[in-house]
């Protein structure tokens, strides 16, 4: 695959009071341009921590990053001072957070914001700036753009804020958006909204969207592909209709029957192990204390992404137990 | 038995609490070294009767042929005008710098967390009559108004107290107040009152402990400046009186000998100097562990 | 209905809007405006809307944390806002809530076994030991281990600190629990669990709720008559089966179609609501929901719509809805 984006071998680690810790460890990921790419995965996954890594936020003290690469159009931005970052957020990569209220800052009207996003980064003057906020604000499907510029962050609501806060992000020319479940603590009919919006900005402008979603609802709706996160690993990916219709690895299929359907049915409770530190598997893998069909084979070799079908990938020795995939056995890249 | 096993078990998360709280205060050297330093003083301050050279120079006993002696083995800090051991009576000034800074901290925040915690939590009426007589008091220069104070009450080291206690208290008031109303509207706040827990008790159970940990840090903060204040009042005659050997009262008397002796003003001045620099560095940082954002790891 | 358990007639919460020196009310919020429901013991009611539409004010009062501006609620068959102080201190015991986020409704500084000893201590005189060991009675009944009463909140996840809010809203054996969007901060696996817990728990000590939640599946999952409020208002209400089946307002239409899903496939499958809620100081005429709704007419901005019938016991109100003849 010819990676627009590529994460290769990344490797963090958390310095806390009880030692260091592996928080995440992704061995590839790579997004084609202009895709919706989803992350799925509990909180406490590395969902979070693999967005700040990305655009090199995360707070140095705690957090190590032990190896790897993150390309970016052939450029490893792991390699980048923090004045390079500086230009490379915003222009090339940009990034969308749960709560569209602490982005915001409270004491600017929403047009001044956007407007001092591109007098930062472009040379224009102030009147042609103005001219490309009032762009930017029609580009984010928001009505009346004159009126919505002169209004503070508390005077809208919260879909609008999102929009606005995307539009933000947007209005540096970045073309690779990563957005970290933007549409928590939204209605469900401002959800639709916020989503179709940047399915269709994802269709327009061509912009790849990393998507890190809780819901594997939202992901089958806006995203291609997807990878399901468990303690820092991917251990499922491929295209959205290949891992929700036919999942191979036992912490998605777990994820997939948690989700409740019909009154009459009970939810699918029977493989629920819940995260524990104090189980936690170090050598092999990160699922064994958590898995039902755990074999000893898993609690000693830790099990790579391996190749299923189409672009299917499972890292789990069992998944290949079963026959059918059991003549693909080849890694990926 | 099951009685002992009920308070292990209640006493065991409070050890890992202190664990992590040493190990946070521990991360930053100059927190580590005042938080050496106070404790050094605290053990000064608790020991000091037993391990000065001199112990009959703190009150009143005088030693005329050994005046103004210059630094030396025998007087580690020299001697004073009256050959009193300037050495022994640092060491001392240490416990009544920090007796009478506690207590006064202590007791404008006896005053000021039950006022504002009460004003925060309750709002209206009560929060505006509380905070309209708060801000009597912080329309005077806080220095001015112990001044005032210690004058009115006669010149001596409990009114001294007593006198930063009611300058001081409604800066907590202030502080606890804004911490309240944030607090009150918090849902184990309205989990409480749900529940039906009667108003004094959601105050003093659920909002007291949530915004005391800012009060703790400029508490910590504050002894410094409160030592500096008692100083000051000393200084100028209001708070502890000759022969006590206190600090600020020290550096007073030493004026007059300052261009022959400068030993006698130089060692009290120190001594408050470092308390009041360690305490500062110590409010800092627990402000750090006591972050909920750097608790969090 | 024989074992009525909650009844609200015509309730009605008004905030004042102040302004100017005197603080004198401008203006009117009309955060609930006129809710009438009746509850049988044992059932779940599912109260779905958007943020904005009453619910939590709804709750509120109910709970009695607000007093409301008109209207009666009989709880138990007693008038729950007239009624003296000993007997409300009754009934509060049986009406208790659990909050949405379960990082915030546990005090961080307390222990658990305070936490959920808290309504034990207010209204009777236990502690100590006995304390403890009911508290950990109520940590063994939501499937927590017993020695996590000597624990501090953030030693556990979202969905143990849920577990725990359960536990201290059951440590009265209430007989009305409020669910406050007992799942949307946490994740599916707990979420799982939660429910399952809840419903659980509802059949061996017999409990009701009400439900509110923007999540349908967990509203499918759980309740067994929907309420759907819009802008004050219940716009359509009736058993599960038949808001879900036969959805009669287009305002409910809108909601279960925004929603994705597993089987969606692809953002055209949604679809949204135009424009945003309208403000509840000056809701809009006629049928509040016309400026967004999709089949509104002129007589929608004139008329409000009443409660029509649409089957036995499912009632929504729109001028579009056809009455079941003899329904």
């Amino acid at each position: 695959m010819s990676g627009y984006f590529e994460v290769k071998n990344l490797k963090v680690d958390f310095k806390t009071f009880e030692g260091q810790k592996n928080v995440l460890d992704i061995d590839s990921l790579a997004l084609d341009k202009g895709e919706t790419f989803g992350i799925v995965g509990e909180s406490g996954a590395g969902k979070t921590v693999l967005a700040l890594t990305i655009l090199l936020l995360l707070s140095a003290p705690p957090a190590v990053i032990r190896s790897g690469s993150i390309n970016l159009d052939g450029e490893n931005l792991l390699q980048k001072t923090e004045k390079e970052m500086q230009k490379i957020r915003g222009r090339n990569i940009s990034m969308i957070f749960q709560d569209p209220m602490s982005t915001l800052n409270p004491v600017f009207t929403v047009g001044e914001q956007i407007i001092r996003v591109f007098k930062n980064n472009k040379r224009i003057t102030r009147k042609d700036a103005q001219k490309e906020a009032l762009r930017m604000i029609e580009t984010v499907k928001l009505p009346d753009a004159a009126n919505i510029m002169a209004k503070y962050p508390h005077e809208l609501s919260g879909g609008q804020r999102q929009r606005i806060v995307i539009a933000i992000a947007l209005s540096c020319g970045s073309e690779f958006l990563i957005a970290d479940e933007p549409t928590r603590n939204l209605d469900v009919t401002i959800q639709a909204g916020i989503l179709k919006l940047v399915a269709e900005l994802q269709k327009e402008l061509g912009v790849t969207v990393l998507f890190i979603a809780n819901n594997l609802g939202l992901v089958s709706a806006i995203c291609s592909r997807v990878a399901i996160l468990h303690e820092g690993r991917i251990v499922e990916t491929g295209k959205v209709k290949e891992v929700l219709k036919d999942p191979r690895h036992p912490y998605t299929l777990t994820l997939l029957n948690a989700i409740p359907r019909d009154k009459g049915e009970k939810v699918n409770l029977d493989n629920i192990v819940f995260k524990d530190s104090e189980n936690a598997n170090e050598k092999g893998c990160r699922y064994y204390y958590r898995c039902p069909e755990k074999k000893d084979l898993c609690r000693d070799t830790e099990p790579v992404c391996r190749l299923i079908a189409g672009t299917h990938t499972v890292a789990c020795h069992m998944a290949f137990k079963g026959g059918e995939a059991g003549g693909k056995q080849h890694t990926e890249g | 038995m099951t009685k002992n096993l009920g308070l292990i078990n209640s006493i065991k998360p409070r050890i890992k609490e202190i664990r992590l709280s040493l190990y946070l205060l521990g991360r930053n050297r100059l927190t580590r070294l005042s938080l050496v330093v106070v404790i050094l003083l605290i053990l000064i301050a608790l020991v000091a009767p037993y391990i000065v050279p001199y112990p009959e120079h703190i009150e009143t006993e005088t030693n005329p042929e050994d005046k103004l002696l210059l630094p030396s083995g025998d007087y580690f800090f020299g001697t004073d005008e009256l050959g009193r051991d300037v050495f022994s009576r640092v060491l001392y000034g240490t416990r009544i710098s920090l007796q009478t800074a506690l207590v006064a901290v202590g007791l404008a925040l006896l005053i000021g967390i039950p006022l504002g915690a009460i004003a925060g939590a309750t709002g209206g009426i009560v929060d505006e009559i509380i905070m309209r007589i708060t801000d009597i008091f912080l329309s005077f220069p806080p220095l001015l108004l112990a001044i005032a104070i210690a004058a009115f009450l006669g010149p001596s080291l409990e009114n001294a107290m007593l006198a930063i206690a009611v300058s001081w208290w409604p800066w907590y008031t202030r502080l606890i107040r804004g911490q309240a109303v944030s607090i009150r509207e918090r849902q184990f706040v309205k989990a409480a009152r749900a529940i039906g827990t009667p108003p004094m008790k959601i105050v003093f159970g659920h909002i007291v402990p949530n915004c005391i940990a800012p009060v703790i840090v400029q508490a910590s903060m504050d002894i410094g400046g409160v030592i500096l204040t008692i100083a000051s009042l000393s200084f100028l005659g209001l708070g502890a009186q000759p022969p006590t050997p206190e600090w600020g009262l020290m550096v007073s008397t030493s004026r007059n000998y300052f261009l022959n002796a400068w030993w006698y003003s130089i060692f009290p001045g120190l001594a408050i100097f470092v308390t009041v620099l360690v305490f500062n560095l110590l409010g800092d940082g627990l402000r750090e562990i006591l972050d909920p954002k750097t608790r969090k790891i | 209905m024989a074992n009525s358990i909650l009844k609200v007639r015509a309730l009605k919460k008004y905030f004042p809007v102040r302004s100017g020196f005197f603080s004198k009310p401008v203006a009117w919020v009309k955060a609930v405006d006129g809710v009438t429901l009746e509850m049988e013991q044992g059932e779940v009611l599912g109260l779905v809307g958007e943020s904005g539409c009453g619910k939590t004010t709804l709750v509120n009062v109910l709970l009695k944390l607000e007093e409301p501006t008109s209207g009666e609620v009989f709880f138990d068959g007693l008038d729950l806002f007239n009624m003296d102080k000993k007997s409300l201190r009754k009934i509060r015991k049986n009406i208790q809530i659990v909050f949405q986020d379960p990082f915030w409704s546990l005090n961080p500084r307390l222990l658990i076994r305070d936490i959920v000893g808290e309504p034990i201590k207010v209204h009777t005189n236990c502690g100590g030991e006995e304390l403890a060991t009911k508290v950990g009675d109520l940590m063994e009944m939501v499937g927590l281990p017993r020695n996590g009463v000597y624990k501090y909140p953030h030693e556990f996840s979202g969905g143990e600190r849920q577990r725990i809010a359960i536990a201290r809203a059951l440590a009265l054996s209430p007989k009305l629990v409020v669910l406050d969007e007992p799942t949307s901060s946490i994740d599916v696996l707990s979420q799982a669990q939660i429910l399952e817990l809840l419903r659980d728990l509802k059949e061996r000590l017999g409990l009701t709720y009400i439900l509110i939640s923007h999540d349908l599946s967990v509203v499918n999952y759980m309740a067994d008559r929907i309420a759907v409020m819009y802008l004050g208002k219940i716009v359509e209400y009736g058993p599960a089966e038949d808001v879900f089946g036969q959805t009669a307002h287009p305002y409910t239409k809108a909601l279960f179609a925004a929603i994705p899903t597993l089987d969606t496939e692809g953002i055209d499958s949604i679809t949204t609501i135009e424009g945003n809620v309208p403000s509840a100081i000056n809701p809009p005429s006629g049928c509040r929901f016309h400026t967004r709704c999709p089949m509104a007419k002129d007589i929608c901005k004139e008329k409000e719509p009443g409660m029509v019938d649409c089957d036995e016991g499912h009632i929504a109100a729109c001028h579009f809805i056809k009455q079941k003849p003899g329904g």
